[in-house]
């Protein structure tokens, strides 16, 4: 089984992503630079968080533009696993493989800190071992991670299934005073119509080890590896 | 080679030169300067290239050790770790352009350092940070505070670099000179660190990263200035930070020193390319020759003066093997980065700069560098020094309410939750970070090796304006205690030196006492000074801040899985100190003279360095040997103060605690002191023994004063207050003070 974590000019959390899915899952894992086009050897595609381009136009707005979205949206096409964690998250959103988009936090400061997601569906790939309702404990670190969408796309995720994480209590209540960013319906990850591509703003990688504090983030790569496993 | 400006008094007198230093460039040349050469003394000789004022002092400082790898005098320090790796630090200040402009002065602050260790071959795994502010009633204060915070932020998150820890303190001294000193720690393997040295005759030198502009001209130079009413248009002299273009290079320079094609290389920090062509061919013994026509430029008709003294952002100058230009230049490109050609090394000791063909610049290297003039400025102790550490503490009433008394220091903005700042920050990124922000030290795991980082940064300015001597051994007692606690031996520090006019012999006898007053401290504690920055002239209007030597300690735990936090881990522990009894009456300097009785004075609390030694060595041993279920240095606010922060987390209160104090004298003496060299320590029942036994054999006094449990933060027959309002008080108060 192969994962590719792609690099962008600014990615930062590609490190990170590489080092959970090599040393933390076993997994025979590749740095693909933005420059490549072909991604037809890997069964897991990651986009990691950071900052492409600085994220100065708008942030994922430059990366789409990359050759690497060809390949991206060619695997996606075939219904592989694809998963755009934060920055990752913004730049699948720009190239128009995830619905909605991701505005400036309600306090309009970067806020990185452990919050608490309700999974609200196990029909995903990288869901499909966590049971719907489980409340995970996953950090957010972000400027820009205040998920919106027009009524009528709200709707459609809503019946279609496709809003993955909200944002809640560690009771696993939906509160406003749970939801770090303002985003809407307190929605912290999405996946799209075809249900094998996700975006979320929280990192699993960094709490998939115990001596970070939560190894509830492990449980979306065990999830992905048992699906694609068979 | 004839410029044509004349070079007048009002012309030297701009550039910062005394007519003692303009004779001896007169003297060194044997002829008049041209001005891009005035230029290029102005800042070699600027107290912030020099050293001018400080190297005679500085050479006090213990540098070698049995794992010191580099001392000073590269652009970082590095100490082996073990495992075939090396923790490449240092720190920097960047308090003049902060206070100009907080969000760019800050941001350029971290750019700076990062690229200081990532030029060493580190990849940098930490940031930690240590800022000063004024008065937080000053609007100033409010805005400076928002703006250095979210620079930190803006250019630490961008480039993907942890901000794992640091400190903050408020004095009115700095409401015009606020300080931010910013560190780094990377990690490289040993046999592969690279130097700033300009070496193999013929060998090119390549200048790499972001275009040179005209923005930061005489920064350095500014930074050697006192602030006046005329500070505010000195703006254009603050760079713009680009962190992504950081990244680029980061990432490019890393690629590249995999590659056996480098020589040296440094960082175009403070006077640009000036500094980093005359430091590497002065480290080497060489010269360069500089094409200026080749430099890649951000805007058109740049004069040669402007180039060499630009301090645009983001660009290092290396020296490559000769032959092998073409690999870099292919590296860079893949990044999107330039990288061109623009001289080479020489051997006749001079840097010869061209522009159209015609020398611009024609310098003799020692004496811009190694023999740059010295000064053993005089010093004299202030008048007023006696007085300030006169305490007549029969004048100073014990407070009726010590209850009220500890909700206040709670609220302080010295002990509050500083979670509104590291929020801001990424501390998690790179998942290294084992003990998030808010305990005594930050820790990191190294990977690939069961290897811990503890990191520390210290300095309470109150101690060292009281006594800078005794002072500045506390701040190195202190960060190397903050990272003991954690379970990790104390190994090296880096500095920042802040201070204010050294012309004044009141400041220079501050700086004395407080450099003499560390390198003791580091010679008995055993933790040599690996490197460190001076930031003299921190002066508004004549008014200096506190002496502020700022400390970072760099401790290694042998398993990061050992690691130790401050806070209670649950009911039912038993709570001990270790350390000195209180004496009853150590209140000099005392967070809670400054807060209760409007007082700053004193002297500062007592310190026994052997028995610090001691001490931390009974941290480490004790954590490896899993015998605390937590402990917490006592600092400021005294034990009080340090129990009830054991009982707080980010996410919320653990538990109360019973204790009581079975120490006689003055009662806000024994809640709030703050005598050194003291740890609150819990242990559990199946410990108990162990640790006793233990504590003894090193020769630790313990003192059992308690449990934990409950909701009540109870000091028997002294204090009481609820775990929640306690709790509440601590966590609201940073922003509610400052207005955020």
């Amino acid at each position: 089984m192969k994962a590719a974590v792609c690099v962008f000019p600014g990615s930062n959390c590609d490190h990170d992503c590489y080092h959970v899915l090599k040393h933390v899952m076993g997994l025979d894992t590749e740095f693909v630079w933005h420059r490549e086009r072909d991604l037809s050897r890997f069964d897991i595609i990651v986009v990691p968080g950071g900052f492409t381009y600085g994220d100065y136009l708008r942030t994922g707005a430059m990366a789409k533009l990359s050759p690497i979205m060809e390949g991206i949206t060619e695997e996606a096409k075939k219904g592989k696993p694809v998963i755009g964690i934060c920055n990752g998250f913004q730049i699948l959103i720009e190239g128009g493989l995830l619905p909605g988009a991701l505005i400036a936090n309600r306090s309009l400061k970067f806020i990185c800190s452990y919050v608490y997601l309700r999974t609200e569906t196990s029909n995903t790939p990288f869901t499909a071992g966590i049971e719907k309702g489980r409340v995970l404990k996953i950090p957010i670190a972000h400027y820009q991670g205040n998920y919106f969408a027009h009524p009528d796309l709200l709707k459609e995720l809503n019946d279609n299934d496709q809003v993955v994480f909200r944002y809640c209590s560690p009771e696993g209540e939906v509160t406003d005073e749970a939801n770090p960013n303002g985003s809407l319906e307190n929605i912290a990850g999405v996946c799209n119509r075809e249900r094998n591509v996700v975006g979320m703003m929280p990192h699993p990688e960094r709490c998939a080890e115990r001596e970070l504090g939560s190894v509830d983030g492990r449980l979306l790569f065990e999830s992905v590896v048992n699906y694609v496993a068979g | 080679m004839r410029e044509e400006v004349k070079i007048t008094p009002e012309l030297i007198r701009e550039h910062n030169l005394t007519d003692e230093e303009y004779e001896r460039i007169l003297q060194i040349l044997g002829r008049e300067p041209t001005l891009t050469e005035l230029g290029i003394f102005s800042v070699m000789w600027s107290e912030h290239c020099s050293y001018k004022s400080s190297k005679v002092h500085l050479k006090k400082f213990p540098t070698k050790g049995p794992y010191v790898i580099q001392g000073p005098g590269e652009n970082a320090g590095v100490i082996d770790i073990g495992h075939g790796l090396a923790a490449v630090f240092k720190m920097e200040s960047h308090n003049h352009p902060s206070f100009i402009e907080p969000y760019q002065g800050a941001a350029t602050g971290v750019g700076g350092i990062l690229r200081d260790v990532f030029t060493m071959g580190a990849r940098p795994i930490a940031l930690l940070d240590s800022l000063r502010f004024g008065n937080p009633s000053e609007p100033r204060t409010r805005f400076l505070v928002d703006g250095v915070v979210a620079g930190i932020a803006g250019y630490g998150n961008c480039i993907g670099i942890p901000t794992v820890g640091g400190e903050v303190y408020f004095e009115d001294c700095y409401n015009g000179n606020i300080l931010v000193n910013v560190f780094t720690v990377g990690i490289a393997r040993k046999e592969r660190i690279f130097k700033g040295v300009a070496e193999g005759v013929g060998n090119p030198v390549i200048y790499v990263g972001a275009k040179t502009g005209r923005d930061g001209i005489h920064g350095a130079t500014m930074a050697s200035e006192e602030f006046d009413e005329e500070s505010e248009e000195k703006r254009p002299t603050v760079q713009v930070g680009d962190p992504f273009m950081e990244k680029l290079l980061l990432e490019a320079c890393l690629e590249l020193m995999k590659r056996d094609v480098i020589v040296g290389i440094q960082d175009m920090g403070a006077a640009g390319l000036t500094s980093s062509s005359f430091e590497m061919a002065g480290r080497a013994g060489n010269g360069i020759e500089l094409d200026l026509d080749r430099v890649p430029l951000r805007e058109e008709g740049m004069t040669p003066y402007e180039i060499m003294l630009s301090e645009s952002q983001e660009r290092m100058l290396l020296v490559a093997k000769k032959g092998r230009e073409d690999e870099v230049i292919e590296v860079f490109k893949k990044w999107d980065l330039d990288a061109v050609v623009v001289g080479r090394v020489t051997d006749d000791g001079y840097v010869r700069v061209r522009q159209g063909g015609k020398v611009v610049a024609e310098l003799p290297v020692a004496p811009l560098t190694t023999d740059a003039p010295v000064y053993d400025r005089p010093w004299k102790r202030p008048a007023d020094q006696d007085e300030l550490q006169k305490l007549d503490l029969s004048s100073v009433p014990v407070p009726e309410d010590l209850g009220e008394v500890w909700k206040r220091l709670l609220g302080s903005l010295e002990v509050c939750d500083r979670s509104w700042i590291y929020r801001q920050y990424d501390h998690m990124i790179r998942t290294n970070t084992v003990v998030l922000p808010g305990s005594d030290s930050a820790v990191l795991r190294v990977k690939g090796t069961p290897l811990g980082l503890a990191i520390s940064v210290d300095c309470n300015p109150r101690y060292c304006y009281l006594d800078p001597r005794l002072g500045a051994q506390i701040a190195v007692a202190e960060s190397a205690r903050n990272v003991a606690v954690a379970g990790a031996k104390p190994l090296a520090i880096t500095d920042c030196l802040n201070f204010g006019n050294p012309e004044k012999p009141e400041v220079m006898w501050q700086f004395k006492e407080a450099v003499e007053g560390m390198a003791h401290a580091c010679s008995v504690l055993e933790t040599p000074v690996v490197s460190g920055n001076v930031s003299f002239y921190n002066e508004t209007m004549g008014k200096g801040i506190y002496p502020t030597p700022t400390v970072a300690m760099v401790g290694v735990i042998s398993d990061y899985l050992n690691a130790v936090t401050q806070y209670f881990k649950g009911e039912g522990h038993f709570i001990y100190l270790a350390g000195p009894d209180p004496s009853g009456e150590d209140l000099g300097g005392s967070l809670y003279l400054k807060e209760i009785h409007g007082m700053v004075r004193g002297i500062p609390p007592s310190l026994d360095l052997a028995f610090e030694k001691k001490l931390h060595k009974f941290l480490v041993e004790g954590a490896k040997r899993f015998y605390f279920s937590s402990a917490h240095d006592v600092s400021e606010g005294g034990i009080a103060v340090a129990l009830a922060e054991c009982c707080f987390t980010d996410e919320g209160p653990v538990c109360g605690f019973r204790v009581s104090l079975p120490w006689k004298g003055r009662e806000d003496a024994l809640l709030f002191g703050e005598t050194q060299g003291r740890v609150i320590i819990t242990v559990t029942s199946e410990r108990e023994d162990d640790f006793l036994k233990f504590s003894e054999e090193m020769g630790i006094p313990v003192r059992k004063i308690g449990i934990t449990g409950g909701n009540e933060l109870h000091i028997e027959g002294l204090a009481s207050l609820s775990l929640q309002e306690g709790y509440e008080i601590w966590k609201r108060a940073f922003r509610e003070k400052l207005g955020l």
